[in-house]
């Protein structure tokens, strides 16, 4: 369970907040996209919820557990627990597929059994297992994105948060990640996705977070990009 | 191969590419510990050719008599080794010089070649050397040391004394010379260490860029932050432990060359510092070296490396 309680954010030049009195809940196993125009807000929620910020002002939980209030050395337990995928992939170019992978898990000082066994068993999932050995720059944009997602589940995660995934990547691929995200959630993971692509949000009939200039402006089951 | 071994190699990759991307730093980075290192090294090196120099007595007496032998050629010999009654006589005279003389020791010729023994027992004039060469001795200690002209005064050319020395007045100059030089090292070694550290967070914050990636991607997926800093780490002690490395090869070649093969064959008169001298001086700088590049390296991590 994920819950923002007044969050307000003030860090912008212009003066106005980032976030301003910022509530909702997503529970545990929910699909939400969070959508808005650019500078909206939809990335600080992000942020906020893997420590990269700290609120202002309100409490982010996760799990009853005040994000804010964490301590320093608890902040990498907390992002072990969630996923992440940005709209540049944020591969490394020099290491294979399957490499890219495992890097997540050796970070984590994971066993070498653990990752022969989970690296490929992810590597399939996201349909990629008979390109483990390539380097990112022999894949097109969607299979890089599937890479991205990959190492996001590999240590899976309870939370995959995708910010613009598909902002790189035609319709047609869009669509197969799209898929392959709600075949994630699905299987049990929260997935939360901030994106400006309407044709998506219409197509998936997801809940709609909609944040204009910091402030919800709409939450809707089921719904849709824009009212228009 | 084991979990540790793989968890071993997976982090010297890190810090192999770390290195590898910034490799005229890595050199910069090892040759600047090198010259501050070996820097260092001299003056400790200096520091113990000092100590060599200076013989049992040099800390404990001012004043040294020593007594004709059977080869003694000098005047006041003619008349072969010091007798009982001239040793009996001369004590008396600095017991009656109490309180100037504050102490007297007396060296005996086999105490003397004892001495001689383990103060040269890395050279070879060690072995041509026997006890009845090595004079008898009267070693004085002043209660005031500025008056070791009347000491000296009252027993030069006595009979039965060969010579009447003040060594502290002849090697002080030398000592000085040698201080100097040691400073000099020292300063200058430690400047470069300034330097160095310098260095190490300028290398530490041009590869947290270079592995920018690496390191957003490791933070993401919440490595703890330890695993962010080790590769940093082992990085600056690398650059320590090679520089320190070359330095025990400079080292090790002014002992094994300048001064084995060049200084000591035309400076006889004093033994050189030994083997063990530059053992501990290169154990020394390796220590230092690699606990400076730690710390260091600990505290630009900080300044550069959120986690």
């Amino acid at each position: 369970m994920i819950k923002f309680e007044n969050v307000t954010m003030a860090y912008r030049k212009d003066g106005n907040p980032a976030l301003n009195d910022v509530t909702f809940e997503i529970a545990d196993g929910e699909f939400v996209f969070l959508v808005g125009q650019s500078g909206a807000g939809k990335s600080t929620i992000l942020r906020l919820l893997i420590r990269e910020e700290t609120a202002k002002n309100g409490t982010v939980l996760i799990d009853e557990i005040n994000i804010g209030m964490l301590p320093q050395k608890e902040v990498p337990k907390l992002r072990r627990n969630i996923g992440m995928v940005f709209q540049d992939f944020r591969l490394l170019p020099e290491k294979t597929v399957a490499e890219n992978v495992a890097f997540a898990l050796q970070v984590l000082s994971k066993s070498p059994d653990e990752i022969k066994q989970t690296v490929p068993a992810v590597l399939d999932l996201v349909g990629l297992l008979d390109k483990a050995n390539r380097r990112p720059e022999q894949l097109s944009g969607g299979e890089q994105q599937r890479v991205a997602i990959a190492r996001a589940l590999v240590n899976r995660p309870a939370i995959l948060m995708a910010d613009e995934p598909t902002g790189n990547l035609d319709p047609d691929t869009s669509v197969e990640i799209m898929r392959l995200l709600d075949q994630i959630n699905k299987a049990g993971t929260t997935v939360i996705m901030a994106t400006h692509d309407a044709g998506i949000v219409d197509q998936m009939r997801k809940r709609v977070i909609e944040i204009t200039g910091g402030t919800i402006i709409r939450d809707q089951a089921r719904g849709v990009y824009g009212y228009s | 191969m084991s979990p540790f071994m793989t968890r071993v190699r997976f982090v010297l990759g890190e810090v192999w590419q770390g290195i590898s991307r910034s490799i005229t730093l890595t050199i910069a980075l090892i040759a600047t510990f090198a010259i501050s290192l070996s820097l260092l090294g001299v003056s400790l090196l200096v520091g113990s050719q000092v100590n060599e120099m200076k013989d049992y007595w040099f800390d404990k007496v001012e004043i040294s008599i020593f007594l004709c032998t059977s080869g003694s050629d000098t005047a006041t010999c003619t008349n072969g080794p010091a007798t009982e009654a001239q040793k009996s006589q001369i004590r008396t005279d600095l017991e009656a010089m109490q309180p100037l003389v504050a102490e007297i020791f007396f060296e005996s010729q086999q105490d003397a070649y004892n001495r001689f023994i383990e103060r040269f027992k890395s050279s070879p004039i060690s072995a041509n050397v026997t006890p009845d060469q090595l004079p008898e001795s009267f070693r004085i200690k002043l209660s005031n040391p500025e008056e070791f002209i009347t000491v000296v005064n009252k027993f030069t050319s006595r009979p039965g004394i060969e010579a009447v020395r003040d060594q502290r007045a002849t090697l002080s100059k030398l000592f000085s010379v040698l201080g100097g030089l040691q400073a000099l090292a020292l300063g200058f070694g430690l400047a470069m260490l300034v330097v160095t550290s310098l260095l190490v967070g300028n290398t530490i914050r041009v590869t947290a860029y270079a592995r920018r990636r690496e390191i957003g991607i490791m933070r993401l997926v919440g490595a703890s932050k330890m695993a962010l800093r080790l590769p940093f780490l082992l990085e600056a002690v690398f650059g320590a432990l090679v520089g320190g490395i070359i330095a025990t090869g400079i080292l090790s070649f002014i002992k094994g060359y300048l001064v084995d093969q060049v200084i000591a064959t035309s400076f006889t008169f004093t033994s050189f510092f030994g083997w063990q001298a530059v053992v501990s001086a290169s154990i020394i700088c390796l220590v230092s070296g690699t606990l400076l590049a730690f710390i260091t390296a600990w505290f630009g991590i900080a300044r550069h490396l959120k986690v």
